[in-house]
């Protein structure tokens, strides 16, 4: 070997060793499925958001509390039921260096306005925005929006100048499957920026040395390593190659627990697991009768009778499941505990409806479920499958990654279907808005209620609470009544971690690292 | 030619296998505007044309945009290369070197308990398959001894395009299970072929020659002996090269292992085609390099060979 | 129909073969290690009362229960339960026989095309021996796992999604028998050559035999030997290379599992204290293959010397 050469790789040598050696404070977390996008507008999905949070910001946002505080609005107010006013904090920069004025919120709205925005929805009742002057955003809306803060905490706000200058003035197109510089790119306003990004292999994340805020964390890089198969995940925390899981396998934390050096976390999660059947199909696309049994309201309650979901709980989460009545939980704007309650689990019941419905000897019907998203999720349809074969409902699963799973179900391709449900606003209005709402763009049970629409109609515009919180409870009557989803259960979730590195854990189980730190 | 037709194989499966255009576009997308996407990709054009830009492209190492992950392949290619020959090579080196000295030891002691042992264990690891050693490499190493990683790469260091995990600890450590796992099937088979190579040349002639001349045992064995039986050992481990890159698909699996294995299993199970036929071209590639490498090196250490190119050449 | 029967198992009887097998531990070993496994596999409802396949017969609270030796463990449920309440044993049993279908369909489908192939270019030599020696040379140098990982990648992208799950199992043997049958044809034709020159080969031709006769009435059976010896070998392969798939998660589907796919399901498991679950199947598998290989081993240096 050359003695050059010899020098180089020396040289290369002595930089790992300098730079391992100096006080790099690095988190490595895992989950088993990654960010779909970067694009901050172009998916509104759980990891999706989790990984944008740390990188961008919003007008307002929650704490580690769960409670709406300010983050890039210093304060706001509303001079009538639909005219608010952002004031904005000056000292904001992107991590390039820009200053962040009011153009770039102006133009972050209306850009989760666009037709290809995911977010499109949550925002509709926001009818203009404009800017008043550099720090001062005005929001109209099209009619009193007593949740307009809880929904934009989530829409995160970009730079103007970036988006115009990397043809990423509108959302990517997800949906079309549209590569963007903005899907892979990212450049916010907040605590971290991302520095490399392979999808599906390693994110790397470091400390925004412009970022506005009173640093409460001491890390200087965050490396989000997804793993799908949950054993490696395991393996691969407990060697110490992961600091953090924030989706822990519920068989192995009894095992995570009782390693020295790490620990285990856990919370309920705002999220609902829940099952929809299509409603309005004339036939089912992958049924044997001709016709589509959902359509009976008897079929569905035999189904959901079928559903042991006590076993469920014991065997596949392990006891970390709080069994369903609602897709909505604790916390959340509308939620009582007599709602959440299950109609009981009785096969021979089920069996009777079923058959009183005329499907003695029941149907066959092709589950979908995603298998890198929820708890368990596909354990769960398994256990599902079981279950329901023993009222002689022929079930056929279809387990595929998340990714495919979302984009089918959009494409209206789910007979019956695998689901879960945040609550992000902490309003049920989200869950009627997405679920309910005739033509709703997540309403792929097709399930449509004039009376519910009206009552989603006060829940936007009443400001008289009392009246508001009536319609609420109308509406969950209503859809409850008819069954119009199955649900399952509440996630509980757990992350492990351990034991010097300190993630709070939060019930929507976004990791906040600006309040992280590793000892 | 074999490079031709690998790569109209991977052609047809670009263009045949579901249509490009359906994979690119969304549901609402209009006729006319598939027409028109149609138009600018040159799907239009005759298949001869189609397939004469795509070797053009394919040369340069373009095979157009990943479905699942919307980037260009050649990117993620790139990008996945370094992991799959570091683990490749270094479990070819682990094979060749382990699998030729227990080897020869078999086939110098044919009837020792210790030979029994070793011939019973590789004809064990005949019977294990690369995942299930993998899964037990795990289980022992990472969880219960807890002494190595059981998944990735560990710290790596960029040199250039290069991104390599030889230069750090946990990039070292990170490697063992893995290349170890990849090497035990390839070793098998290098020791029952050394041992029978060393077997049928201890029974020539100019061994016998050698030794009655008293030439001590040691030099006849090692200058002598394996010196004529590594010929075909060059030759597999050669095409071994090959197939431990096929196996590496398993090992990256099992040890998330972010090579180009691991990126072709997430295609078969997305039909992503443009990553599966870029993966198709380089394998074939690799192939065609290995088996003229194999014949070069064949030159240096046969001189018979070298002495007949000569002659016809001379 | 008696003395038949008689005449042949004498003849058995005094062939080398049988000579050789009494002799070999090794063989009488694995041989009836495969024929418990092969036996308990094709009859397993005569084996255990469990159907793992027969949803409305399981019940999820059986779920996790260890071997029956153990604490915890239910006499009724002898090697475990798994995550759905299915005995393990009536599991791996099931499992077993979809591997050993795979396997053998696949090792057939490449004995019938390699040694059609095989024999055919060295009885008749030419270009065409040529180009087919040529096909197995290149597909040779392509390895197995990979040829099958192609296989099925196309196949789900020309098949569509609904079909793909019945007709997994006709691609995996496709797919795997594709991958094997260059060893059939090079071995057989290597055969051929040696019978293609000996007396009773030209014998048959000057009285007018027609070809097709004497490569399959004559020369088919001498050369069966060596194709056999490879055939046991590849079905070892053969079974591996379908646990291997569906633990990759491209082989049969998880509704009717194989031992690959029953490992995979396990290695959920395997962190979680319920190692029973990956275990005795990967174990299962291993001593398949193991006897399969040892049988081969012995036939290899019993049947045909040269080949070793």
């Amino acid at each position: 070997m050359k003695p050059k050469n010899l020098l180089k790789i020396l040289l290369a040598f002595l930089f790992v060793f300098a730079s391992s050696q100096s006080f790099a404070k690095t988190i490595k977390w895992s989950m088993q499925g990654d960010s779909l996008t970067l694009d901050p507008h172009a998916q509104n999905e759980g990891p999706t958001t989790q990984v944008s949070r740390q990188i961008y910001e919003a007008l307002v946002t929650r704490g580690l509390d769960m409670s709406i505080g300010p983050q890039l609005a210093t304060k706001w107010k509303a001079v009538d039921p639909n005219t608010w006013y952002f004031y904005l904090r000056e000292d904001v920069k992107f991590s390039n260096g820009q200053k962040m004025t009011s153009e770039d919120v102006v133009f972050s709205i209306l850009r989760a306005k666009q037709p290809t925005s995911d977010f499109k929805e949550y925002i509709s009742t926001i009818s203009g925005v404009k800017a008043i002057d550099d720090y001062t955003v005005q929001i109209k809306t099209s009619k009193p929006n007593p949740i307009l803060l809880n929904q934009l905490s989530n829409i995160f706000i970009m730079s103007k100048q970036w988006s115009n200058e990397n043809f990423a003035v509108v959302p990517q197109n997800w949906d079309a499957g549209q590569e963007t510089f903005s899907a892979t790119n990212a450049m916010g306003t907040g605590p971290f920026k991302i520095t490399l990004r392979e999808p599906n292999t390693k994110t790397v994340f470091k400390k925004n040395g412009k970022w506005w805020g009173d640093v409460e964390h001491n890390i200087t890089e965050i490396q989000l390593l997804p793993i799908k198969n949950a054993a490696t995940r395991v393996a691969a925390l407990l060697s110490g190659e992961i600091d953090i899981v924030t989706d822990a396998p519920v068989q192995d934390l009894a095992r995570i627990t009782a390693s020295a050096g790490h620990k285990v976390e856990s919370t309920p999660q705002m999220r609902t697991i829940f099952l929809g059947m299509d409603q309005a199909a004339d036939k089912l696309r992958s049924g044997n009768t001709g016709d589509n049994p959902f359509k009976k309201k008897e079929v569905r309650q035999a189904l959901y009778q079928a559903i042991d979901i006590e076993a469920i709980k014991k065997k596949v989460m392990r006891g970390l499941s709080e069994p369903a009545g609602i897709i909505t939980f604790p916390g959340v704007t509308g939620y009582t505990k007599a709602l959440d309650k299950r109609l009981p689990y009785d096969v021979d019941a089920a069996k009777k409806l079923l058959a009183d419905a005329g499907y003695p000897n029941g149907f066959d019907v092709e589950l979908r479920c995603p298998n890198d998203r929820y708890v368990n999720d596909e354990a769960i349809c398994t256990a599902v499958v079981g279950m329901l074969g023993k009222i002689g409902v022929n079930v056929n699963l279809f387990a595929q990654t998340k990714s495919k799973h979302f984009k089918e179900l959009k494409d209206d391709q789910g007979d019956f279907y695998m689901l879960g449900w945040g609550v992000p606003t902490l309003d049920s209005h989200y869950v009627f808005h997405y679920l309910y709402e005739s033509g709703a763009s997540w309403n792929k049970v097709n399930f449509s209620d004039a009376d519910v629409d009206a009552a989603i109609r006060v829940m936007e515009g009443e400001v008289d609470l009392d009246k508001r919180n009536a319609a609420i409870a109308k509406a969950w009557k209503i859809v409850r009544d008819n069954i119009a989803y199955l649900p399952l259960h509440h996630q509980v979730i757990s992350w492990a971690s351990k034991t010097n590195v300190n993630v709070p854990i939060r019930p929507n189980n976004e990791p906040l690292f600006r309040f992280s730190s590793v000892n | 030619m074999v490079m031709l037709i690998v790569a109209f194989v991977s052609f047809s499966l670009f263009n045949f296998v579901g249509d490009p255009i359906n994979n690119m576009v969304g549901e609402e997308t209009s006729d006319e505007e598939r027409a028109e996407l149609r138009e600018t990709l040159g799907l239009m054009d005759p298949i001869y044309v189609q397939f004469s830009r795509f070797v053009v492209n394919a040369s340069k190492g373009e095979f157009g945009i990943s479905y699942q992950l919307r980037r260009p392949v050649s990117e993620l290619i790139t990008e996945r290369l370094p992991a799959t020959i570091e683990l490749v090579l270094i479990s070819a080196l682990i094979a060749l070197v382990s699998g030729t000295l227990l080897g020869v030891y078999t086939g110098i002691n044919r009837k020792g308990f210790l030979s029994d042992i070793i011939l019973a264990i590789s004809l064990l690891g005949v019977s294990l398959p690369t995942f299930v050693i993998g899964i037990l490499f795990i289980y022992l190493f990472a969880v219960i001894l807890g002494v190595l990683p059981s998944f990735g790469r560990g710290e790596v260091v960029d040199i250039g395009f290069w991104s390599t995990g030889f230069l750090t600890i946990s990039g070292l450590k990170a490697i063992i299970l893995p290349s170890v796992t990849l090497s035990l099937f390839q070793m098998t088979y290098i020791i029952r072929l050394v041992r029978a190579e060393m077997m049928e040349i201890l029974q020539t002639d100019y061994i016998k020659f050698a030794r009655a001349r008293g030439i001590s045992e040691k030099s006849i064995h090692y200058k002598h002996a394996l010196k004529n039986g590594l010929i075909p050992v060059i030759t597999i481990a050669g095409i071994n090269i090959g197939t431990l890159i096929a196996f590496s698909i398993i090992t990256e699996t099992v040890f998330q292992w972010p090579g180009m294995g691991f990126l072709f299993i997430q295609a078969v199970q997305f039909v992503d085609i443009p990553i599966m036929s870029a993966y198709l071209v380089f394998i074939a590639f690799v192939f065609v390099m290995i088996n003229f490498i194999v014949d070069i090196l064949y030159y240096f250490i046969d001189p018979r060979i070298r002495v007949k190119a000569e002659a016809v050449s001379g | 129909m008696d003395s038949k029967n008689l005449t042949l198992f004498n003849r058995i009887k005094d062939s080398d073969i049988y000579f050789s097998f009494i002799k070999s531990p090794t063989a009488i070993v694995s041989t009836v290690i495969l024929i418990i496994i092969f036996f308990c596999s094709f009859f397993v409802e005569l084996v255990t009362p469990y159907n793992p396949f027969d949803p409305s017969s399981l019940s999820l609270m059986d779920a996790f229960t260890p071997p029956s030796w153990t604490e915890d463990g239910l006499a009724k449920f002898i090697l475990g339960t798994d995550g759905q309440g299915r005995d393990m044993l009536a599991t791996i049993l099931y499992g077993s026989r979809i591997s050993l279908i795979v396997g053998f369909s696949a090792v057939i489908f490449a004995l019938v095309l390699g040694v059609s192939l095989g024999l055919t270019a060295g009885y008749f030599g030419g270009k065409y021996e040529m180009i087919i020696m040529r096909f197995t040379d290149v597909q040779l140098t392509v390895p197995s796992i990979l040829m099958a990982l192609l296989v099925d990648g196309i196949a789900r992208g020309i098949i569509s999604r609904e079909l793909h799950d019945e007709m997994a199992i006709y691609v995996l043997i496709f797919a795997i028998g594709i991958s094997e049958w260059p060893q059939f044809a090079r071995v057989s034709r290597a055969a051929t050559l040696v019978e293609k020159n000996k007396d009773y080969v030209s014998a048959s031709t000057i009285i007018g035999v027609s070809n097709l006769i004497i490569m399959f009435k004559h020369i088919l059976p001498n050369i069966m030997r060596p194709v056999l010896v490879i055939g046991t070998i590849g079905l070892a392969l053969a079974i591996i290379a379908e646990a291997t798939l569906s633990f990759l998660g491209v082989g049969v589907p998880p509704t009717t599992p194989s031992l690959g796919t029953l490992i995979r399901l396990g290695n959920d498991f395997l962190f979680s204290g319920e190692w029973w679950i990956t275990f005795f199947p990967a174990i299962f598998l291993v001593i398949l293959a193991f006897s399969i290989n040892l049988l081969g081993d012995w036939m290899r240096d019993t049947l045909n010397p040269k080949l070793n």
